[in-house]
């Protein structure tokens, strides 16, 4: 058995199909019969300068606009929030178009989809719009990417005894990679977690690493977006804390073969407030 | 919390693990050459592993057939560092060891030679390519954790350049919250076109071996490098020579996705992070290995920092004359040189800088020393503004 890591859930920003935002996603994950998929309008990342701006891929909006969101409910000053960012792989479009440019014969790449090819390209945006110097990291574990993230983000935020936001933000690749490595949909989820507890606190959540058989959703539309996109692993966890009756305590998130990351929830004030 | 470098190897242009790394160090000898890889036509200069092409994966793990795994295959199999994994799987259990590596393009070349590969450009990849076991930026720890058959936590860090630094810390936070026993940390980074091309779209590319700190420097070498650690908790009696993990700093710029800070402010304050994690003053690091890549403003941005954060004379050089720009696997691999010069008490001074440019002041080191060394610190930034800086050190 592994130990047990507590945090603080302060803040939750949530960007799918179906699901913009966590406000207007609350009630359809607690009520999963009202929820229909729905095309993914992304917005456009007001908080970055506009040479920026234009610059940026699906992935890099997906991930500032729910990083933004789950801030504002923590309250946080993003300008100094350790961060952590969790997507299975780079932007998808420019590394397509990179391939595509490289199997050509005169291999030319515009050096502005170079730079924005790096798996960090998110977090680094972020720090520019955000103005935050603080440590900040970028990683993965293929279809385990969500919980690589939140352990990551729990296990800064208790060494630290500090707050941490957590980004996991997929976006699908064009064909011919998607026939490779088939996702379904954009996907994004932000989180604020701290060690300590505040007034700011939604849940308690204590991770443990086991070999439990990770959660399904019972319903199918939910059940098919959470293996659809990596960041949509999340769906067990953001669906107790939608508050859906009879929904179980603990839930067994996918990491990888034999290891599980396995969130015991405690609610603290009004889920999905 | 100190961790023990328990075992530590590396294998890049300079040789095949420690032994051959340290004699190309010893002999100030560069790795570096013209570039031949694959079909480049790019009149630079390249630090290759040469022999990779026959490195065969066993057959269980064949989907994870690449370069980048193949490299990552050689360079665990030198020094006793697989023995010491299986070692320390038996000693702590399989699920108490994790596995925390940087790449910053894992088997991004497969992805280029099947894209190559389509009829007339267009149409399916061929049946051959492999997402999963190749492209995908975690298939070096999925690689190493089937490898091993280890059941713990496993990630890949994807923060550019910085990548395998980073991974010490994510090591050394996840022992400290008692969730592992030992670490498995380290980079892997390949040659492949999309790095060649890309940094030559940027102009980043030296046509020359790069000169790290030089008047006339004009841009990077790439490279490619596997370097591993294994780290646990230090014990109460260190064996003699033992190396330290002291403390880790990160910061990020937020400035620029592929230029530094120009006054270097996001390393300052990652190399002030590090010796706070260290409990160390600036006056205790007796030799700071540079990120050093040789690009104009990088070299003095560095600088900068270096002179702001330790003054002017503590000895630094940067190894990327030797090696090339490893990218994700630099952190890890000049993490290894790092231990090596406090195991031969011997600082490495840098390859092809002929003239020193007058506008750095850091105390540049153009020929090896021998001087006692107790604590040293090496850099690491990445695009994205991504800082990170590692103290090691003897008790």
């Amino acid at each position: 058995m592994s130990k047990e890591l507590s945090v603080y859930l302060e803040g939750v920003g949530l960007l799918g199909p179906g699901l913009p935002g966590w406000p207007a996603a609350t009630p359809l994950l607690a009520t999963p019969a009202t929820y229909a998929r729905a095309l993914l309008d992304i917005p456009s990342p007001d908080c970055l300068p506009p040479a920026e701006r234009r610059r940026v891929g699906a992935q890099v909006k997906i991930a500032l606009t729910v990083g933004r969101e789950a801030v504002a409910q923590s309250q946080r000053d993003a300008g100094t929030l350790t961060n952590v960012f969790s997507a299975s792989s780079g932007d998808g479009d420019n590394s397509h178009a990179i391939c595509e440019a490289l199997a050509r014969p005169d291999r030319f790449i515009s050096p502005t989809r170079f730079h924005n090819a790096v798996h960090n390209a998110a977090a680094g945006y972020w720090g520019i719009a955000m103005k935050c110097m603080a440590p900040s990291t970028s990683l993965c574990a293929h279809d385990g990417s969500f919980a690589a993230g939140l352990l990551e983000a729990a296990v800064q935020a208790c060494s630290a005894q500090t707050a941490v936001l957590l980004v996991a933000s997929d976006t699908p690749y064009p064909e011919p990679l998607n026939s490779a490595r088939p996702l379904g949909c954009s996907f994004g989820v932000g989180l604020v977690v701290a060690a300590q507890r505040s007034e700011r606190a939604i849940a308690r959540l204590r991770l443990s690493l086991t070999s439990a058989t990770p959660s399904v959703l019972p319903e199918a539309a939910l059940e098919s977006l959470r293996t659809d996109a990596p960041a949509a692993r999340a769906l067990p966890l953001l669906q107790w804390l939608a508050g859906g009756a009879a929904l179980p305590a603990s839930v067994h998130l996918q990491y990888l073969d034999g290891c599980t990351l396995t969130v015991e929830l405690e609610n603290i004030r009004g889920r999905g407030a | 919390m100190n961790l023990l470098l328990s075992n530590y190897t590396a294998t890049s242009c300079l040789g095949v693990g420690l032994d051959a790394t340290w004699q190309a160090l010893q002999a100030q000898r560069s790795g570096l050459k013209p570039c031949d890889f694959e079909t480049v036509t790019l009149n630079t200069h390249i630090g290759e592993v040469p022999g990779l092409d026959a490195v065969t994966l066993p057959s269980s793990l064949r989907v994870f057939d690449c370069r980048n795994n193949r490299l990552a295959l050689l360079a665990l199999q030198q020094d006793g560092f697989a023995q010491a994994v299986q070692q320390a799987a038996q000693q702590y259990g399989a699920g108490r060891i994790g596995i925390f590596l940087g790449t910053s393009t894992s088997g991004m070349l497969q992805t280029e030679l099947a894209y190559r590969a389509r009829a007339g450009g267009q149409g399916p990849l061929p049946a051959w390519f492999d997402y999963d076991g190749t492209q995908s930026t975690y298939s070096v720890a999925a690689f190493v954790r089937q490898y091993f058959e280890l059941d713990g936590p496993a990630v890949v860090v994807s923060t550019a350049c910085s990548s395998s630094s980073k991974v010490f810390a994510n090591a050394q936070r996840m022992m400290a919250c008692g969730l592992i026993d030992a670490a498995i940390v380290g980079g892997v980074d390949s040659l492949c076109l999309t790095t060649l091309y890309g940094f030559h779209s940027l102009q980043l590319l030296s046509e020359r071996p790069c000169a790290p700190y030089d008047a006339s420097r004009n841009g990077i070498s790439i490279g490619e490098a596997a370097a591993f650690a294994l780290l646990t908790r230090a014990p109460a009696q260190l064996p003699a020579g033992a190396v330290l993990l002291r403390g880790v700093g990160e910061s990020s710029d937020a400035h620029h996705m592929s230029s530094p800070h120009p006054q270097g402010l996001g390393a300052q304050l990652a190399m002030r992070a590090a010796l706070q994690a260290a409990g160390l003053a600036a006056a205790q690091i007796d030799y700071v290995n540079l990120h050093g890549t040789a690009t104009p403003s990088n070299d003095a941005a560095e600088d900068k920092a270096v002179c702001e954060v330790l003054g002017t004379s503590t000895p630094c050089s940067s190894t990327k004359g030797h090696t090339g720009h490893t990218l994700g696997a630099a952190g890890g691999l000049e993490a290894v040189i790092c231990a090596l010069a406090l195991r031969h008490q011997t600082l490495p001074g840098g390859c092809h800088t002929d003239a020193i440019d007058p506008q750095l002041h850091a105390a540049y080191l153009r020929t090896n020393r021998s001087a006692p060394l107790k604590n040293v610190l090496s850099n690491s930034f990445g695009f994205g503004g991504s800082n990170s800086c590692l103290i090691l050190g003897l008790v």
